[in-house]
């Protein structure tokens, strides 16, 4: 399961475009490595409360410097990722999450998409299936001309006779 | 007195357009051919008018006219002239008068071009277009009116936002806005066929290339303002899934999904009425994109206005016009008549494919973008729905979509054999696979995700490549007469090539710099230097400087590359004296087809500074595929078949060289 889930973030991350965009400064990078690159991906996924829609690890916001700071503290004191995340979720609500949590209030966000598409597929099979009774190469309902159609046909029809 | 002659003209815009709104209408129901033939005098008469009011609002920020509100709060005699001239539309007042021109500009142009449309259809998609105006110029009007005087005039004004103090300025919203506004004739044509009760050829060979139209420049438009968050918000993101931002990718993800409906119906009057929903739903995510942007519900970059009265009325216009036009589909849309009939494996089944996966990838944004705005109108709590979201929701529809392109234009028309198509396909998956096996040679294994991503990128680029070949018969034919068949391949058939190898390439370029990108923080002092890939930059300092409106500190890089120097970076962290706003200009070099990219962040006082610095490999891509795309786009256009007002039927010899399909 958490391999299908890595596998299907992964693949996500390949195809949508994926800003790779950082504000960290010198002064805040952990010497260790592992954890720094935990700190960044955590970082991507929290929201600078005071800013348009950046995460921590974009923004140069004082508070995101702050938050930086802070989740590399709890990473190093030994927290795991979902700790960290807790701990600011219990201090600064659900907004700090750019990736909102399943829950009742976000079933609809989270559903909308996987549901419209069972939809559009059974719309559509169905559709398949009415239709393999006729044959395919049924030619399609002609559509009637105007009046105006028919006089601009023939003029062209004329036009070309005369050519 | 130049400024009230803007005014009026813009009050006489507005007279004509509710006069357009019910003449030609009430003309084709009745079928009055002296009440329509008032619509394309009528349209072009707008078009001249609402140009002198945007001309006259331009003259008054080209002479810095401070008696003018609009002008103080967002000019400044210091300010270059271009951007005097692009600050006409930095603004919430400017920017909807600019989307009134194009609004009015594309009537005028069904006007002037469309000789060849059915009178009726002309005179109430005309009416249509009337009525959007009409709102429009009376949301503007009412509350949102450039012209205003103040008095008593100040000396100074307040300067434009420095972000928007920019080349980028000038040509991503005009490019951004022909395209969102142009699905409004669309939108017009759709509502026309529904109230006319008829969706029939002509109706179908005449939204085609208006999609077209609005959707190259929309890909343009969307593409330009990337590129330009890219290189002036300084930490080298060229996507952030802003809700600005989604606001103009959905009209582009619908617009895509109608292209391709559109085509289906054109050749083969099949899913009518699905089409005429389509373009329904773009034009109204186009209003939507308008009203997020403009009503300020949201705070972002973009936004620079917040009035909850201009809100208010946006809404208004947006429920009027969405509830209105679908609920005239729901009434009207079952006396279409559905035509054409196909096999799920066919040239169709595979444009349906592409429809179902770009409408719920468009919901996805849709979903992703409102839910924050709604769950807090409706339960004051808030939340947050970032770049994770959506690379979640819609990333994974990506892929099927993309590894479907290439079938797609092999497969007949009615019934298609994917057996066949896979078969001429080996080659493709070949190179694909032989991408992937390189890329996972190169960067190594844990990056196989990555690699897999080429190889999509390839197969992509390569199938658009295949099918072209393959319609010239190389192999049967000869090198000389293969060339010819090239030669003669309708335009159409290049159009898709090219629009479906520029998704190819946008994708190749997304993949290389999340995956391959190198990325560097660091202090840096005068005399150090640093290496990222293959390049060593060495800093020689920071520099003051002041421009016409800013003072900015600059810093030098060398680039080196084998130890000889192949460029120079200049980024530098700028200061725009009258907001006291900082800014930051990073300096990027260009290596072929990808880039080194330095920004500037803490200036330290012994003459170091806080340096970003990156490498981005193929990073030029993503732009370069849009552009591509829109090649293709322009290709299409100029088809004969789609040519506006072509004279002639389309030569039966060309389009018999392609093979089978056109």
């Amino acid at each position: 399961m958490r391999i299908l889930r890595q596998l299907i973030l992964a693949l996500a991350m390949l195809a949508a475009a994926l800003p790779a965009a950082y504000a960290v400064a010198p002064d805040e990078v952990l010497d260790d490595p592992v954890l720094e690159h935990r700190a960044r991906e955590l970082s991507a996924e929290l929201r600078c409360m005071v800013c348009q829609n950046q995460s921590i690890d974009d923004s140069d916001a004082p508070l995101a410097k702050d938050l930086r700071i802070l989740v590399r503290e709890r990473l190093v004191a030994g927290d795991t990722n979902e700790q960290v995340v807790d701990f600011l979720v219990a201090r600064y609500g659900e907004f700090v999450l750019l990736k909102p949590r399943l829950s009742v209030q976000t079933l609809v966000l989270w559903g909308l998409a996987p549901l419209a598409l069972l939809i559009g597929m059974a719309v559509l099979y169905r559709g398949a299936r009415k239709r393999r009774g006729t044959a395919p190469v049924a030619a399609s309902g002609a559509t009637r001309l105007s009046e105006d159609e028919q006089a601009e046909l023939d003029r062209i029809l004329t036009r070309d006779k005369q050519v | 007195m130049i400024i009230e002659i803007g005014h009026f003209a813009l009050i006489l815009a507005f007279v004509l357009s509710v006069l357009q709104s019910v003449v030609p209408v009430w003309g084709a129901v009745k079928g009055d051919r002296r009440l329509m033939a008032v619509a394309p005098p009528v349209a072009g008469m707008q078009f001249l008018l609402v140009g002198i009011a945007f001309a006259a609002l331009m003259q008054a920020y080209m002479v810095s006219d401070f008696s003018v509100l609009n002008v103080v709060e967002n000019s400044h005699s210091a300010k270059p002239t271009l951007y005097k001239i692009t600050g006409v539309w930095g603004n919430h007042e400017g920017s909807l008068l600019l989307w009134v021109l194009i609004l009015v500009l594309f009537g005028a142009l069904v006007a002037a071009f469309g000789r060849n449309i059915p009178m009726e259809l002309k005179a109430a998609t005309l009416g249509v277009q009337g009525w959007v105006t009409a709102a429009f110029l009376l949301f503007m009007l009412a509350t949102s009116n450039p012209f205003l005087r103040l008095s008593p005039a100040p000396m100074e004004g307040n300067d434009l936002n420095p972000i928007l103090q920019d080349v980028g300025l000038a040509i991503h919203p005009p490019l951004l806005y022909v395209g969102y506004v142009g699905f409004s004739i669309v939108f017009s044509f759709a509502i026309a066929a529904l109230i006319l009760g008829r969706v029939d050829a002509a109706w179908a060979r005449w939204v085609r290339p208006w999609t077209l139209l609005a959707w190259m420049f929309l890909t343009l438009g969307i593409a330009m303002g990337s590129y330009w968050a890219y290189y002036e918000l300084g930490w080298g993101g060229y996507w952030f899934w802003d809700p600005v931002e989604n606001a103009s990718f959905m009209p582009w993800l619908a617009g895509t999904a109608l292209l391709h409906s559109a085509i289906v119906m054109e050749k083969r009057g099949a899913l009518k009425v699905w089409t005429v929903l389509l373009a329904i739903l773009t034009f109204s995510l186009s209003l939507l994109g308008t009203f997020l942007v403009r009503s300020g519900v949201l705070t972002s970059v973009h936004a620079f206005a917040t009035d909850p009265a201009r809100g208010t009325f946006i809404l208004g216009i947006l429920v009027l016009f969405i509830g209105g036009s679908l609920a005239l589909y729901a009434w009207r849309a079952p006396m279409l008549k559905q035509g054409g009939l196909f096999a799920p494996i066919s040239r169709e089944g595979a444009l349906v494919l592409n429809n179902l996966l770009l409408t719920v990838a468009t919901a996805s944004v849709l979903v992703g973008t409102l839910y924050p705005l709604v769950l807090e109108v409706l339960t004051g709590e808030k939340i947050s729905v970032g770049p994770p979201f959506f690379n979640l929701t819609f990333g994974p529809l990506m892929i099927p979509l993309l590894m479907a392109i290439p079938f797609g234009p092999f497969l007949a028309w009615k019934r298609g054999d994917l057996a066949a198509v896979g078969q001429r396909l080996y080659v493709v998956a070949g190179l694909a696979l032989v991408a992937i096996l390189v890329s996972a040679w190169w960067h190594g294994t844990q990056q196989i995700l990555a690699a897999l991503g080429v190889g999509l990128a390839v197969w992509v680029i390569c199938g658009a490549a295949a099918e072209i070949l393959s319609r010239a018969r190389f192999g049967d034919v000869g090198l000389s007469t293969g060339l010819a068949r090239l030669a003669g391949l309708p335009r159409s058939a290049w159009g898709t090539a090219f629009g479906h190898a520029g998704m190819g390439l946008t994708l190749l370029g997304i993949v290389a710099v999340s995956a391959f990108q190198e990325e560097k923080v660091l202090t840096i002092r005068p005399g150090d230097s640093v290496e990222i890939a293959d390049y060593t930059l060495n800093f020689s300092g920071l520099a003051h400087r002041t421009g016409p409106n800013y003072v900015d500190d600059v810093g030098h890089f060398d680039i080196l590359r084998d130890g000889r120097q192949v460029a120079v970076a200049d980024p530098a962290k700028r200061l725009y004296t009258a907001r006291q706003m900082p800014t930051t200009e990073a300096g990027i070099v260009t290596f072929g087809l990808s880039q080194i990219y330095v920004s500037i962040g803490e200036v330290h006082a012994d003459g170091g500074a806080d340096i970003r610095l990156y490498h981005k490999p193929l990073v030029t891509l993503i732009w370069i595929g849009c552009l591509v795309m829109s090649f293709g786009g322009v290709l299409s256009l100029l088809d004969r078949r789609l040519r506006v007002g072509a004279p002639k039927p389309a030569r039966r010899k060309v389009a018999a060289a392609g093979q089978g399909g056109d």
